[in-house]
């Protein structure tokens, strides 16, 4: 343990401490219970923004205590983490407010909380692991915390979900959990370093680590949702939204493209992956997982599964960007991590609206919503333009430096896969959009929120309507100031330039 | 390092040893007070076992300067009884601590009755008091000895309720104790007609391979398979332990059929080192898969909750199983073995407590009829999820760490060339699938849309110990480099 160690264990507790603590709480202490979720959240992004400016400035950040002999728990800091970090603190405590206000009323919500907190906890966790093993214990823990937030409802379809979910992610976390053993025999239990710490094993032992990757990427695979590892994904909507909302944009995916991310350029590093042939076989996967993703969300009405299955494809986004491991397609996919976040998320909290509010389920349900709920609507539609790539929104930032580093790695039959999901994207999110703006209702809306909690003073409940809008406005911002220091994108360009020390490279 | 530390253990140990001797003794002559005397002692023996284990790692670093060897009254061996403290039996002492101490405080919410408590604590203690002297014995027949003490005492708790299922239960669970007994014994006898020594330390020295030995080693082995449960001698297991009344079942689980299986591992690690070969080896680890399975299946299908947590015994004792063939390529995983012992009686103890708790407010425990109970009974629950998430081995816990070492050392053999590693690996990943698969089944009606119903109330020490303990299982984790390194304090083991 040495200095600013005690700054990483804060930051983990801040969620932890308050989650464990709700569990005993007695249902009808509402108050309490939000005293300690929004002060656990607001603790954490104030501690993260400390670490953010520690960073920036080069300090260091490490604590580590011994598991078992020569392998150590570590917790580090660096530009990566903070990334996610960063993004985990600020959607949790958005959903935070939101889930309060959307299970207002409905019981077992102690129960709920507490999961809820220890879900960011991991997912916290998992963004300040130091190593792989670290990294472990983070992803199965959060594998188990969200199993009980997916079954939440307790309807049989929701159990369903909850035992694929459980099937998927505990087969791949046991997949994952072999191969980091047998990487750490290989090489021992190193932290992470850009640029990898195999060194010579490339050439000594070249198939054991094929395996390994192979092994690896389907242990984290599952998470991220890859084809043919998703099916899982679209069958966990049944989950209350704000645990969509985790699932989709804060935590769970994102788990799982992070691990990708941190294997690829801190464990093997871009090099060994490239000279291993193990960067061009994912390049191949993503784009399959993009276009598959997209063609199915084309097929269904549902609209949270549409969402989900858009997840699926845009997930992979992040995970092309760092197959494609030149500075240009990993800033396109990194700041893919950020922008699918805060897009997906703006998606996730509208159709949640829509459902609270109206009872609204189906695309084909959302004909004149629009004028009954013109706010919310925006919300989408901007969230839905940012996923299509539309200029100057957040999406848009992210295909161009995904289409450059395509380019610049001469993999030029990515560009044509980039303009296909486009395209699609487009297919499948403009008729919501034009359905909401242009449709018409002819017969009363249901009133679902209104006969339940009485009348409301703005469209829907206000805190329902209050995160919705603000992530709206940050994949707005997320976009417009892409320019602008400790935007998304200036991060992420730190990170690369930081990590990748490649002469005479200029963003 | 502690200088007076080495003088201080022969004193601690002896001391260890009087006082479960007498706790036992005084609650058997003041049955009225039974319960107090169990109570305050079980804080007591705790609280020396503790302050033994500090001086005994304060002695170290050297194997030979902590592990002690006692001989009562002067008497050296092969004349005296001598015993025995080493890495291997402090690490088991504070086991049996803390599992006991759980164990006595569930009980005094559990065991009410005014009747049933002079009946259980004077035999619980010594049970207790058996345990402890069978883990500091030196000699075969001073193992024998104790091992029938805890025996005998655990066939009387299974059978102390006077219910027609326990005294069933009791009188399997009787017979099949005294066959491996007599197994036992007949190989102890074996052995000193051969040798005319019973202590393990000069056995060792005198050992070579030969008919007796091998007749011997196959006597006292399968004697102590069936006292532990272990594949195929398992039938027995799931009726005792599933009808014994909960704290009892959480001691025949978690410490007694332990205790078996620490004589067999000194055996083999002592006096019959030599007679290990890789094939019978294999075979030993073919045993433990199919353990893992068979044991993994009937939990899955049980319909009682108390089977279910019986049955996954059989299962997670598989694993120790598995490890035999490890140990063979790798002589150092003996202390990965012992360690996910370790923490697998701390679960599993915690898991039984919790299904006791979940029977005594629902009247009964017939998983399909519990639902409404569990909804009910959050913080037990989330003792039997945390417990079940250690026995899946899955992080925080120390059944994660425990899998941990045991996929190293699986993997070990692979790399080291041996084809069969394949199978080792794969049985030790999935049979945590298996266990996710059986603990949801406990848990999951919890979180069914429907009724909730506390049930009948339950003493507070029924309500919290459970959750204490699944916590402590739960810290295990960080208690690998400790336990490890307590248990390299073991003169002549690898």
């Amino acid at each position: 343990m040495n200095d600013g160690g005690w700054l990483l264990l804060a930051i983990l507790m801040s969620s932890l401490g308050p989650g464990l603590a709700i569990f005993f709480l007695p249902e009808r202490r509402y108050g309490l219970r939000t005293l300690l979720n929004l002060g656990g959240s607001g603790t954490k992004l104030l501690l993260i923004g400390w670490l953010l400016l520690g960073v920036l400035r080069g300090d260091e950040y490490h604590f580590s205590v011994p598991l078992l002999p020569g392998i150590d728990f570590v917790l580090a800091a660096d530009a990566l983490s903070l990334l996610f970090a960063t993004l985990s603190a600020v959607l949790w405590f958005v959903t935070t407010v939101y889930a309060i206000g959307y299970l207002e009323g409905s019981p077992r919500r102690s129960r709920f909380f507490g999961f809820f907190s220890l879900c960011i906890s991991a997912t916290v966790g998992i963004a300040l692991s130091g190593n792989l093993i670290t990294l472990l214990i983070f992803y199965e823990l959060l594998t188990l915390a969200t199993w009980p937030l997916v079954v939440h409802r307790g309807t049989p379809a929701a159990l369903r979900a909850g035992r694929l979910y459980l099937a998927y992610t505990l087969t791949s976390g046991l997949v994952l959990f072999t191969a980091i053993v047998w990487l750490t025999l290989l090489a021992g239990a190193e932290s992470f370093v850009p640029g990898g710490y195999l060194g010579d094993l490339a050439t000594t032992h070249e198939t054991a680590l094929k395996v390994l990757f192979v092994m690896l990427m389907i242990g984290f695979g599952v998470k991220a949702a890859l084809v043919p590892l998703h099916s899982w994904l679209p069958i966990a909507m049944v989950a209350p939204a704000p645990v969509s909302a985790l699932l989709h944009a804060v935590a769970v995916v994102k788990a799982g493209a992070f691990g990708i991310v941190r294997v690829v350029n801190d464990v093997y590093g871009a090099e060994v992956a490239m000279e291993l042939g193990l960067a061009a076989g994912l390049v191949v996967v993503a784009a399959i997982t993009i276009l598959y993703g997209s063609i199915q969300a084309l097929r269904t009405d549902d609209l949270k599964q549409r969402l989900a299955f858009s997840t699926v494809s845009q997930v992979s986004y992040i995970v092309l960007g760092v197959a494609l491991a030149g500075p240009l397609g990993v800033i396109g996919g990194l700041v893919h991590l950020v922008h699918q976040g805060i897009t997906k998320i703006t998606l996730f909290f509208c159709a949640g609206n829509f459902a609270e509010t109206l009872g609204i389920h189906k695309i084909s349900e959302l004909d004149g919503v629009g004028r009954r709920m013109p706010l919310t609507m925006l919300a989408f539609t901007l969230g839905a333009l940012g996923m299509i790539g539309l200029p100057p929104l957040a999406g848009f930032v992210t295909k161009w430096h995904l289409g450059l580093g395509a380019l610049e790695a001469q993999f030029h039959w990515v560009l044509a896969v980039l303009v296909a999901s486009g395209l699609l994207n487009a297919a499948y999110f403009l008729p919501p959009v034009i359905r909401g703006w242009l449709g018409e209702r002819r017969t009363p809306w249901h009133e679902h929120l209104v006969e339940h909690s009485g009348p409301t003073r703005f469209e829907t409940h206000w805190m329902l309507l209050f995160p919705t809008l603000f992530v709206a406005a940050l994949s707005l911002l997320g976009g417009l100031l892409a320019g602008m220091s400790l935007s998304p994108l200036d991060w992420v360009t730190l990170i690369v330039e930081r990590d990748y020390s490649i002469p005479g490279f200029a963003p | 390092m502690n200088e007076a530390a080495p003088a201080m253990l022969p004193l601690a140990i002896s001391g260890l040893v009087a006082l479960s001797l007498a706790l036992a003794i005084l609650a058997t002559v003041w049955p009225r007070q039974a319960h107090r005397i169990g109570g305050y002692g079980a804080v007591v023996v705790t609280a020396s076992v503790l302050t033994l284990s500090a001086l005994f790692l304060a002695a170290g670093p050297e194997p030979e300067s902590a592990a002690t060897r006692v001989a009562l009254g002067g008497w050296e061996a092969p004349l005296g009884l001598m015993l025995h403290l080493d890495g291997l039996s402090m690490t088991l002492l504070v086991l049996t601590a803390v599992v006991g101490l759980a164990t006595s405080l569930y009980s005094l919410g559990y065991v009410h009755d005014p009747i049933e408590r002079r009946q259980f604590w004077p035999l619980w203690l010594w049970l207790w008091a058996g345990l402890n002297m069978l883990l500091l014995s030196g000699d075969a027949f001073n193992l024998y000895i104790t091992l029938e003490v805890v025996s005998l005492s655990a066939v009387a708790l299974v059978a102390f309720t006077g219910t027609a299922a326990a005294v069933s239960g009791a009188m399997r669970y009787l017979l099949v104790n005294i066959l491996g007994s007599l197994s036992f014994l007949m190989g102890v006898v074996l052995l000193f007609g051969e040798h005319g020594v019973l202590d393990l330390v000069l056995l060792e020295a005198r050992t070579e391979i030969g008919p007796t030995e091998r007749m011997a080693a196959v006597l006292m082995t399968a004697g102590l398979m069936v006292k532990a449960a272990l594949f195929p001698l398992h039938v027995w297991l799931a009726p005792a332990h599933g009808s014994a009344p909960a704290p009892v079942s959480a001691v025949l689980s978690g410490l007694v059929v332990t205790g078996s299986f620490y004589l067999i591992l000194r055996l083999w690690m002592g006096p019959f080192a030599p007679l290990a070969t890789p094939a019978f080896g294999i075979l030993v680890g073919l045993l433990g898969v199919a353990a893992l399975v068979w044991g993994s299946a009937q939990a899955l299908r049980a319909g009682r909750l108390k089977s279910i947590v019986a049955y996954s015994t059989v299962a997670q004792f598989g694993y120790l199983l598995i490890a035999f063939p490890l140990m063979l390529v790798d002589p150092e995983a003996w202390k990965v073995v012992v360690f996910f012992a370790v923490v697998h009686a701390l679960a599993k103890a915690s898991v039984f407590l919790a299904a006791g708790t979940l029977q005594h407010a629902a009247g009964h425990d017939r998983v399909a009829e519990m639902g409404a109970i569990l909804r009910a009974r959050g913080r037990t629950v989330f003792a039997l999820g945390l417990a079940g998430v250690s026995l899946m081995g899955l992080p925080f816990t120390g059944g994660f760490i425990a899998k941990y070492l045991l996929l190293e050392a699986g993997l070990g053999t692979i790399l080291a060339g041996s084809l069969i590693g394949v199978l080792w690996v794969v049985a030790i990943a999935g049979g945590g699938l298996l266990a996710a698969g059986y603990v949801l089944r406990m848990v999951a009606p919890a979180f069914h849309h429907g009724p909730r119903d506390a049930g009948e109330a339950v003493s507070p020490w029924m309500d919290w110990v459970p959750l204490g303990l699944a916590v402590v299982a739960a810290a295990a984790g960080f208690a690998g480099t400790l336990t490890l390194h307590t248990l390299t304090l073991t003169p002549g083991a690898p």
